[in-house]
């Protein structure tokens, strides 16, 4: 017999997944968590919300991946170079420690005044960018250390160079690299998560998910652009994506949303730090006590789920008054 | 003494729109501007005999050009997408879906089965440019990772032939998470050491390039077909760079060292023949 705490939750999630909303529930782990996210599902947010959640996830000050390791890691030592062609200064590596370990750190990096964000891209990388962070992952496997990934960009960059020197085969194969690695790894998305350039380095065990970050396939002016001819119909672009942390935890594609301070992350930074902190410190000790095989397996299988569809044969009948 | 002007702007203005853009007629070459029947076109691979344009093939009719006559056993054609976002942009997707599938005949944007191919057994999945663009969503995503799950356990190799405008936005970040979906389905595959050969065809672009297509063990494509992450026009619009005549396209690929070969239509078939046998190693 399930106890009274436990099937409060059950019975109030088999209410909320009869919403046409909620039809892609994935929601799994133990009652407390079960518990906080039915928490954050029960309200939906509003258009105005998903739209704010947009515009504080480009928040101008909001920290970004360098402000978090600053914070939350030790003796940092950042690692440079594709070891072929460049150093890509819109992504960052490294090894650093965290909580008495040695991780690795890959994080999409932009610039807060105008020489830094040249310099970083606008948080853009080029395959050379990612195949850095393709040589830090075979680092991390190597020495058994776990992987904590930031997610923070507009996108893959899309000029020439990038094109001519191979840009979706790198994005194929750094997501590649990860299925293959059977050290923890964990995707914090702490700003912008858009489309491929998120993806390369979002192949994970756990996506924690920052209550204003952003997680979409395509940026809501490009959306705009294709599919309504107008890049000013960006918000109908954003509402209609639902790139917010509360879809993204009902869809099944992050596992937990990480609270902000309130007003958001860039007021205050620290304590945005810590918050984050805290959960990646939880969910890393949860990988750390899965054998590496079982971790891969469990890998290759959270995103074999991934997607929503039917059968045909099993297509209920259309109900009258519809 | 000044000429003369000739007003032309009535004539002009009665010239039929379709005439100054590109919305010719789907049998008329780009290439050479030469015009043919439907049968001859498809009588020739529809490859343009004058000058060697590659007109796109849709999903079915290519699966008869490869594959040897009445070996095709078509898998998972019952799938059919969701609208799990509710998506609405100027018309719902739902209507989408069932104008594409109306208009396509297909479930969805990819179709897979065992096939033999020159005596070769294989598991194929090719994909469609007419059903949405070629996009990827759920549907797709799930075809492909069946399609390697049926090559690992017929241990055979996989081909995938694929013509794609990218993810399909109207399933959101679900579409994104096909990238990974696919991407963890060929690192089975590779587990299983079946080969996977990818065939990139007209136009092979963002979410499809960044995932599976780019992971074929042998990696060939198309005379001019344009195969970038991101597209020409994007690419202009954002960066405002000049960009070379050959964008993208496959010899341009060739070039930088991201495919094997360029294969004509006309040799695709005995060119997938003789890789399957060599990825067969004499079993």
């Amino acid at each position: 017999m399930a106890s009274e705490d436990e099937r409060h939750p059950r019975e109030r999630m088999s209410r909320l997944r009869g919403l046409p909303l909620l039809r892609g529930t994935r929601l799994t782990g133990d009652l407390e968590k079960l518990r906080k996210q039915l928490d954050r599902i029960e309200t939906e947010p509003s258009d105005e919300e998903i739209w704010r959640s947009v515009e504080l996830a480009r928040h101008s000050q909001r920290p970004y991946s360098l402000d978090y390791v600053e914070r939350l890691f030790d003796d940092f030592l950042e690692l440079h170079g594709d070891r072929a062609r460049a150093e890509d200064p819109a992504l960052v590596t490294g090894l650093a420690r965290f909580q008495g370990r040695t991780i690795a750190v890959i994080g999409q990096q932009k610039g807060r005044e105008l020489n830094e964000r040249t310099k970083r891209n606008f948080g853009m990388a080029h395959p050379e960018g990612y195949r850095k962070g393709m040589r830090v992952m075979e680092i991390a496997q190597r020495h058994g250390f776990p992987l904590v990934t930031f997610l923070d960009s507009p996108g893959a960059y899309p000029g020439v160079a990038a094109e001519q020197h191979g840009q979706g085969g790198a994005i194929a194969r750094s997501q590649a690299l990860m299925a293959r690695l059977t050290v923890p790894l964990v995707a914090c998305i702490i700003g912008e998560g858009n489309s491929g350039g998120a993806i390369a380095i979002g192949l994970v065990d756990r996506v924690l998910m920052q209550e204003n970050a952003i997680y979409s396939v395509i940026s809501p002016e490009g959306c705009a652009a294709i599919l309504w001819r107008d890049g000013a119909e960006k918000v109908k672009a954003a509402v209609a994506l639902k790139p917010d942390a509360v879809h993204c935890l009902e869809l099944g594609v992050i596992d937990e949303i990480v609270d902000e301070p309130k007003g958001g992350a860039h007021l205050n930074p620290d304590e945005a730090a810590r918050m984050l902190g805290n959960a990646l410190a939880k969910t890393l000790d949860e990988l750390l006590a899965i054998p590496g095989d079982e971790l891969r397996e469990q890998r290759r299988a959270r995103y074999r789920r991934a997607g929503i569809f039917s059968a045909r044969s099993q297509e209920p009948a259309l109900q009258p008054g519809h | 003494m000044a000429e003369p002007r000739i007003d032309v702007s009535i004539e002009h203005k009665n010239l039929p729109e379709s005439s100054n853009d590109d919305k010719k007629h789907p049998n008329t070459c780009p290439g050479c501007g030469s015009h043919y029947r439907d049968d001859e076109l498809a009588g020739n691979l529809r490859v343009c005999p004058q000058c060697g344009h590659h007109f796109p093939v849709r999903g079915r009719e290519r699966i008869e050009q490869l594959t040897d006559k009445g070996t095709f056993e078509e898998e998972a054609s019952d799938l059919r997408s969701e609208d799990p976002l509710g998506f609405f942009d100027l018309r719902p997707y739902t209507e989408r879906i069932a104008e594409a599938e109306i208009s396509t005949g297909l479930g969805d944007a990819m179709v897979i089965g065992r096939a033999v191919i020159e005596k070769q057994p294989c598991e194929l999945a090719v994909m469609d440019f007419s059903f949405m663009g070629g996009s990827m969503g759920s549907v797709v995503g799930e075809k492909l990772s069946r399609a390697a799950e049926s090559a690992i356990e017929g241990k055979v190799p996989l081909v995938t032939v694929t013509a794609s405008g990218g993810a399909r936005m109207q399933e959101g970040i679900l579409s994104l998470m096909q990238l990974p979906k696919t991407v963890c389905a060929v690192e089975d595959l590779r587990d299983a050491r079946c080969g996977f050969i990818s065939v990139m065809t007209h136009p092979t672009t963002a979410g499809v390039l960044a995932s599976f297509a780019s992971l074929g063990d042998v990696i060939v494509a198309e005379p001019g077909a344009l195969l970038a992450f991101t597209g020409p026009r994007v690419v202009q619009q954002t960066t405002r760079e000049k960009l070379p005549d050959d964008f993208g396209q496959a010899e341009s690929n060739l070039r930088f060292g991201h495919i094997d070969a360029i294969v004509p239509r006309g040799e695709l078939r005995p060119f997938l023949g003789r890789s399957l046998r060599l990825f067969r190693n004499g079993q």
